[in-house]
């Protein structure tokens, strides 16, 4: 009897919500730091800023277990310059990484500079990352004085597609020695332990919280954030936190185009819960914004679901061949020792085997070989990689208990039986607020780190952000005057947020996604041209006026989806408005206009930014290197900057 | 034998199985139901008993709620039948599927 249908059987009616409701009540919250999101970020911006001494609430939608895109665990700390087996300077590599158009090389720079410092850090805290067991003695990457185990991730090739970067030689390293900024990690460990040591420092946790809104001071667009609303999304309790600053550190959007709510989580590398709720309220408090109009292919995952670089390449992993059907070779990298870490095929390999596969040259379908590997390496793809990421654990655990042994099996790869045309289900592709050396957004006391900066990285990325983020919001808070919340402006957001629960009738919050995904899905997809965005625009005005008002939410777990989906419409009309501000087609950005065919002109190499101000939308610009010399702002800008926190 | 009853119910939702319980070892902690990033699980009403699943389609299949049991086979992951990997026997070219 687990099913909701069993106990209806069983007992006669369905079971009563099982926590109280609460939509009468509310809560108020003083704190000098307030981290919006419980994931990988915000537990790092909370526990740096405890460590200055300033108090801290933590609001998480789940809980802060296992919450985020990395709760459940992480096998590579990238993009880790300064662990002493690197072969490069941290700087060198941070401005290499900057290159590349549209990145962020704030967030880059102070990730080089200082992820090797966090995870220090997270080895105090209780997470594990080095072969202390000794289990992967001999394998390829391991340091047995340090027990650390490279990867071969960007050993040389510092691209997922080899040929797309020029080869380079680092000043730092002229012999061309293997960069080994990449570390394997057991990051399983991670998010228990980042949770402890959050609870050790007196952060406040708010587990079951969703954030609704940003409050500034005086109610008024642009202004300083001073706090937020939100609610129990198992109670329905309201909440109201002041706060002297911020943190946003919410998750990415990964459902705006998909059509199918039931998809939104498994096929998608992120959960349910990853609606952009961030960068919504950001917008709506006045927050400039940029890279809005840069959206993704989404690639649905087979062969149970990690999507990986493509879609379902799952047998490529680290070192694994892949095969045909009648095991001969796939000119396909192993983004492994071999290759130096390159994961796709470059576009003429990627042709030969199309080729291949039409002529039947190459068989379908293909496999990753792992009898192939020598067992050592094996051990370290299939047991420690894959055993320790994300979503992976629950995976090879299940192949294991059904009897799969990479010793002699080959595992299938989803590549071309899935079909190969792009897929119009799109990603928002980690557009976030503009932001500054501080990790300061352009409101006053919002600061932002991990996936709501634009152009994110990974879980190192987000580690090393949030605790950059954690701590300078911590300095202004002792800077600054006690916050001042607009009664009306919480009580306009109290209205707004509990509509759905005063009816139940209507359309209910899956019908509203639908309709929102499908609303982008014609007018912001492949083709895109400024009278298809507009019509993007008034069908999304055309829901947000007729539709909306008849939205109803039954508890408060459909009223958390409710909200969610107005997270996601006021997303898709961001989207759609940096759209019609960029006039220019852009590779980088996979965003082609036919009405502006042009692809990616110079006048048009800079961030097109967005905000509103007094409601209307007013669209910027910044040069693509707004940020200057990486290594002299990060300096001048981190003086005080103490290293490894002891103990 | 009695007629079961039959209620009228919306059609069940998909995917609607994503972990099954084994009652004889689950002791109803709920430990499953607090990792769970999106609340695919409640509490069963009676105390003990495995949790009842109440939103399965919002589910990501991280594997935390398994991952994290502290009693090994009170729960099994039960992937959608749409997502279920193959494997080949590399020496008799046997297909396996999970």
């Amino acid at each position: 009897m687990t099913k909701w249908h069993d106990l209806l059987k069983e007992e006669g009616k369905p079971p009563d919500w099982p926590y109280p409701i609460r939509y009468e009540e509310e809560q108020e919250i003083e704190t000098d730091v307030l981290v919006i999101g419980g994931g990988i970020a915000g537990c790092w911006a909370a526990i740096s800023a405890a460590r200055k001494g300033a108090t801290v609430a933590l609001v998480e939608k789940g809980d802060t277990i296992r919450s985020g895109a990395g709760g459940p665990g992480c096998d590579h700390w990238c993009n880790v310059p300064a662990n002493p087996l690197s072969n490069v300077d941290p700087d060198e590599w941070a401005q290499h990484m900057a290159e590349s158009m549209y990145s962020n090389g704030i967030g880059t720079q102070i990730q080089c500079r200082e992820d090797y410092d966090a995870l220090l850090e997270m080895e105090q805290m209780g997470g594990k990352l080095r072969d202390t067991g000794d289990e992967y003695v001999g394998a390829q990457g391991r340091d047995e004085k340090t027990k650390f185990m490279i990867s071969p991730r960007y050993t040389r090739v510092h691209s997922y597609i080899p040929g797309s970067q020029k080869p380079r030689t680092f000043k730092s390293n002229p012999d061309q020695k293997l960069n080994n900024v990449v570390i394997r990690v057991w990051g399983t460990t991670f998010k228990p332990a980042l949770k402890k040591e959050c609870q050790r420092l007196g952060v406040k946790i708010y587990d079951r919280v969703m954030v609704t809104s940003l409050l500034t001071e005086g109610g008024i667009q642009g202004a300083r954030v001073v706090g937020v609303t939100g609610f129990n999304n198992r109670t329905g309790e309201f909440m109201v936190f002041k706060s002297k600053a911020a943190v946003l550190a919410a998750a990415g959007n990964f459902s705006l185009w998909m059509l199918n709510t039931e998809l939104a989580g498994y096929n998608t590398f992120r959960s349910r819960n990853s609606t952009g709720d961030g960068v919504a309220m950001a917008w709506r408090a006045g927050a400039a914004l940029t890279l809005m109009e840069r959206t993704g292919i989404m690639m649905l995952g087979t062969g149970y679901k990690h999507t990986w670089y493509g879609g379902a390449g799952d047998a490529s992993y680290e070192n694994v061949q892949l095969v045909d059907a009648n095991g001969k070779k796939l000119p396909w990298p192993t983004q492994g020792w071999a290759d130096a870490g390159a994961m796709r095929p470059t576009p003429e390999d990627m042709e030969k085997i199309s080729r291949g596969v039409q002529t039947g040259e190459y068989a379908l379908p293909f496999y990753g070989d792992f009898p192939a590997m020598p067992d050592i390496e094996r051990r370290a793809t299939w047991n420690l990689m894959l055993g320790e990421e994300s979503t992976t654990k629950i995976i090879i655990d299940t192949y294991n208990k059904a009897g799969f042994d990479p010793s002699k099996h080959l595992l299938q790869n989803y590549n071309f039986i899935e079909g190969t045309s792009p897929s119009q289900w799109r990603t928002a592709g980690g557009g976030g607020p503009v932001l500054d050396w501080d990790l300061k957004s352009t409101l006053d006391g919002l600061y932002v780190a991990g996936e709501q900066t634009f152009s994110a990285g990974d879980h190192s990325y987000a580690a090393a952000t949030g605790r950059y983020a954690g701590r300078k919001a911590a300095d202004y808070s002792q800077q600054v005057g006690e916050p001042k919340i607009s009664k009306e402006q919480v009580a306009l957001e109290k209205a707004r947020a509990y509509a759905p629960i005063k009816r139940s009738d209507g359309i209910e919050w899956k019908e509203l996604h639908a309709g929102i995904a499908r609303a982008m899905q014609y007018f912001c997809s492949e083709y895109k041209t400024e009278s298809l965005l507009n019509m993007g625009l008034d069908t999304l005005r055309d829901i947000e006026e007729n539709h909306v008002p008849r939205l109803y939410a039954l508890d408060p777990h459909k009223l958390m989806r409710s909200l969610e989906d107005l997270s996601l419409l006021t997303h898709g009309q961001i989207i759609l408005q940096a759209s019609l501000a960029r006039k220019a087609s852009s590779r980088m950005l996979n965003f082609f206009r036919i009405d502006h065919p042009e692809v990616d002109p110079p006048e048009w190499n800079k961030f097109v930014t967005v905000k509103l101000e007094n409601g209307k939308v007013k669209a910027g610009e910044l040069p693509l290197t707004y940020w200057g010399n990486l290594k002299d702002n990060y300096e001048a800008h981190n003086k005080d900057y103490q290293g490894v926190c002891k103990g | 034998m009695a007629q079961e009853k039959v209620y009228a119910i919306p059609n069940i939702t998909t995917p609607n199985t994503p972990v099954i319980f084994n009652p004889d070892i689950c002791n109803g902690c709920n430990q499953c139901v607090e990792v769970c990033q999106i609340d695919v699980f409640i509490p069963n009403p009676e105390k003990g008993k495995p949790p009842i699943i109440l939103h399965p389609e919002e589910c990501w299949y991280c594997g935390c709620c398994v991952n994290d049991c502290r009693r090994p086979g009170a729960i099994t992951f039960n992937w959608p039948l749409q997502q279920r990997g193959y494997w080949k026997d590399k020496s008799t070219g046997k297909v396996f599927r999970a």
